[in-house]
């Protein structure tokens, strides 16, 4: 327990890396404005991983997208929000300062292995690439260089390997190319975004181990996109869970698996199959995630949810603090709220957290 | 439970490319039972055969060996029209990708009612409407979406419209081919209970096909572990989380992260070091060899002993 409050002490005295501040993005469809970003703030720490969870469309690619600018300038609206790194608002920067930026500072890892690599380059030349444009080694340095890379990300026989062509590789290798590539240049971000998603679970744990240990070695701060809450659990210092284009609940991965507050994430733990379920049914949120193009009135959420207040058609809900890590935008979470009792899940996990919690304090 | 096998496979065999220098043995002489009533899960990584297997069984594939029966009659016999749609009536699957799996072109009700036609079930288009009208409400979804097409739904909806017309003939089997992994977390809990109410309701056998293994567990009676076209584990959901034996079968489940980082933080991913195990090929010694009541593992002969007494290790430490 002292090794936990030892990390604690060590998060509060982190800086902040990138700030994103109340960003709000939307894209121009036919069928009108698909408002994919409402309102998204958070804080990315010095050397932590933040991991963003939500279902397909609820925002976090997106918003990710837009730090690294890769939103299609046509279609993409950013109307407000700003992105700080280091102390400097991303959404200024010209495309020429960007490609600077890309790559050296923040690197991306991206879901697919299969299509994110160049089929015609060999994988050597694909790593070598960015060293070559970001810190102006050779030709052959930069080989020499990415053939490291390679050795350093589990590539066996890497001098062979790195003469071969990307189809040449399985899933899970390309993966580690991915990594090499995005490790190349010793970014002090990376954006990981579903990037264990496509691969078999044996491959996952293979690559998640990997992850973790280049975090520790090039110190690097992470934001990793990913729908899977055992994946989260395993790599995650902080968590924030989105939907329809807010986060909904942001906390260390403490709270948000043993104490969370928000019904939604209540939803997603709870409907996760246990050892202990024995042939109960699962738990379920009914319904689907909203249409983005029209949101109903009120907390998008409500309409699925089974501890809804009246309010909660009226009005979304501010951010409510919890504790200094942990907020929740819930209406349960006002002073004039009835009591309510959560999930039985729920109620098991928040247990283990009272434990933790007195574990700590005794 | 009624342990009559409505699908005996027989040392099943579909190999690629026979004889080429990229030859694949996708399934190779992979035998087991399904039990009327139960759901058989079938887990392994992509590559292993699973698949494969499913397809064998609903005939969409043609076998390279073995035999397959269901309810008893040879599944390689049914040739004519007459055979093949009387199998199929009775065999259906569930696909993975929800979009992919419907016609664009047609509307639900043509999707869902196209089997009722096929099979001739239904004498005028009204009554092929009723059907399928109540055939919606079974799978959870409102009457209107009958003239609507599938692009207009999420994916939970449109898995659902698949499972409408896999159940439209009233099947007694059911292939499900990783028929969750495409949906949302929050849309395969609904669509998981939405499977296991159905079987209870009428009493249908499935072979659920995933790579999840926490939703196998959690809906299957037995599990068959596959890798490499074989199967190397087979034992009842429970026995096999709480005691796994084959080394595969110990890292495949070590490899599984679960939302609570307590245990994550401790946890110890066990390696599967493939080299260990070169068996001769054709020993007649090597096979599935039973090492608990119901619990195979795909072994050499000389080796059930030290399996053995690694079960009963296990059984210790559950206690």
């Amino acid at each position: 327990m002292t090794e936990i409050k030892a990390k604690v002490s060590e998060t509060m005295v982190q800086k902040n890396i990138l700030s994103v501040k109340d960003l709000t993005i939307s894209f121009h469809t036919f069928e009108g404005e698909v408002q994919a970003v409402r309102g998204v703030s958070f804080d990315l720490k010095e050397g932590e991983t933040l991991a963003l969870v939500g279902e397909s469309g609820s925002g976090k690619t997106v918003s990710t997208k837009a730090i690294t600018r890769l939103l299609p300038t046509k279609s993409a609206n950013i109307s407000s929000g700003e992105i700080l790194y280091n102390g400097e608002n991303l959404l200024d920067k010209s495309a020429k300062e960007m490609n600077k930026i890309r790559g050296k500072e923040i690197a991306m890892i991206f879901q697919d292995p299969m299509t994110s690599l160049n089929p015609t380059l060999t994988v050597g030349r694909q790593i070598a690439e960015p060293l070559e444009e970001h810190q102006g080694l050779s030709k052959k340095a930069a080989l020499a260089e990415a053939i490291q890379l390679m050795e350093k990300v589990g590539i066996i026989g890497a001098k062979q390997r790195a003469s071969q062509y990307p189809h040449q590789f399985s899933g899970g290798m390309r993966q580690r190319v991915m990594i090499a590539m995005a490790l190349a240049c010793h970014p002090k971000i990376v954006i990981a975004d579903e990037p264990t998603t496509a691969l078999d679970v044996t491959i996952q744990a293979q690559i998640i181990d990997l992850l973790k240990d280049l975090k520790t070695e090039f110190q690097t701060s992470t934001i990793f996109i990913t729908h899977d809450l055992g994946v989260v659990a395993n790599i995650a210092d902080r968590v924030a869970v989105m939907y329809a284009g807010k986060i909904v609940e942001i906390g260390t991965s403490d709270e948000i698996f043993y104490n969370p507050k928000h019904p939604y994430t209540w939803g997603l733990l709870a409907s996760m199959p246990t050892l202990e379920i024995g042939d109960k049914d699962l738990y379920t949120i009914p319904g689907a995630p909203p249409n983005l193009l029209n949101l109903p009135k009120g907390d998008p959420f409500a309409s699925r949810n089974m501890y809804a207040l009246e309010i909660d058609f009226e009005e979304e809900p501010e951010m409510y603090r919890i504790s200094e890590t942990h907020y929740a935008a819930t209406w349960l979470l006002d002073v004039q709220a009835p009591e309510i009792e959560p999930p039985l899940e729920i109620q098991a996990r928040n247990k283990i957290f009272e434990q933790t919690l007195a574990a700590k304090k005794g | 439970m009624d342990r009559n096998p409505i699908i005996q496979i027989k040392n099943l065999k579909k190999t690629y490319n026979s004889g080429k220098k990229n030859e694949v043995r996708a399934v190779d002489n992979v035998s087991f039972d399904i039990y009327e009533g139960e759901t058989f899960g079938l887990v392994g990584e992509s590559g292993s055969g699973k698949s494969t297997t499913g397809k064998l069984l609903m005939k969409l594939d043609s076998l390279t060996d073995g035999q397959v029966f269901f309810l008893g009659e040879n599944i390689q016999d049914k040739r004519s029209r007459k055979d093949l749609l009387d199998f199929r009536r009775n065999v259906q699957m569930v696909f993975q990708d929800p979009y992919a799996s419907l016609n664009p072109r047609l509307t639900v009700k043509e999707i869902i009612g196209g089997p009722l036609e096929v099979h001739k079930l239904v004498s005028s288009k009204k009554e092929r409407d009723q059907i399928v009208y109540s055939l919606l409400e079974q799978v959870g979804l409102s009457k209107s979406f009958a003239n609507r097409y599938p692009k207009e739904f999420s994916g939970g909806q449109c898995q659902r419209v698949g499972i409408a017309r896999a159940i439209a003939l009233k099947p007694k089997f059911i292939i499900a081919d990783e028929a969750i992994s495409a949906l949302d977390v929050s849309i395969q809990a609904q669509i998981v209970n939405l499977l296991r109410n159905l079987k209870k309701e009428a009493n249908l056998t499935y072979l659920f096909i995933a790579h999840d293994l926490s939703m196998v567990k959690y809906i299957s009676d037995r599990i068959g572990v596959m890798n490499r076209g074989k199967i190397v584990e087979l034992a009842k959901a429970d026995d096999i989380y709480r005691s796994p034996l084959h080394p595969y079968t110990e890292s495949l489940l070590s490899a599984i992260p679960e939302p609570d980082p307590e245990n994550e933080r401790s946890r110890q991913r066990i390696a599967y070091d493939e080299t260990q195990f070169s068996y001769q090929e054709d020993d007649p010694q090597v096979g599935l060899h039973e090492i608990a009541p119901e619990h195979f593992i795909y072994c050499h002969e000389n080796e059930v002993e030290q399996y053995q007494q690694k079960y009963q290790q296990l059984q210790k430490e559950v206690v």
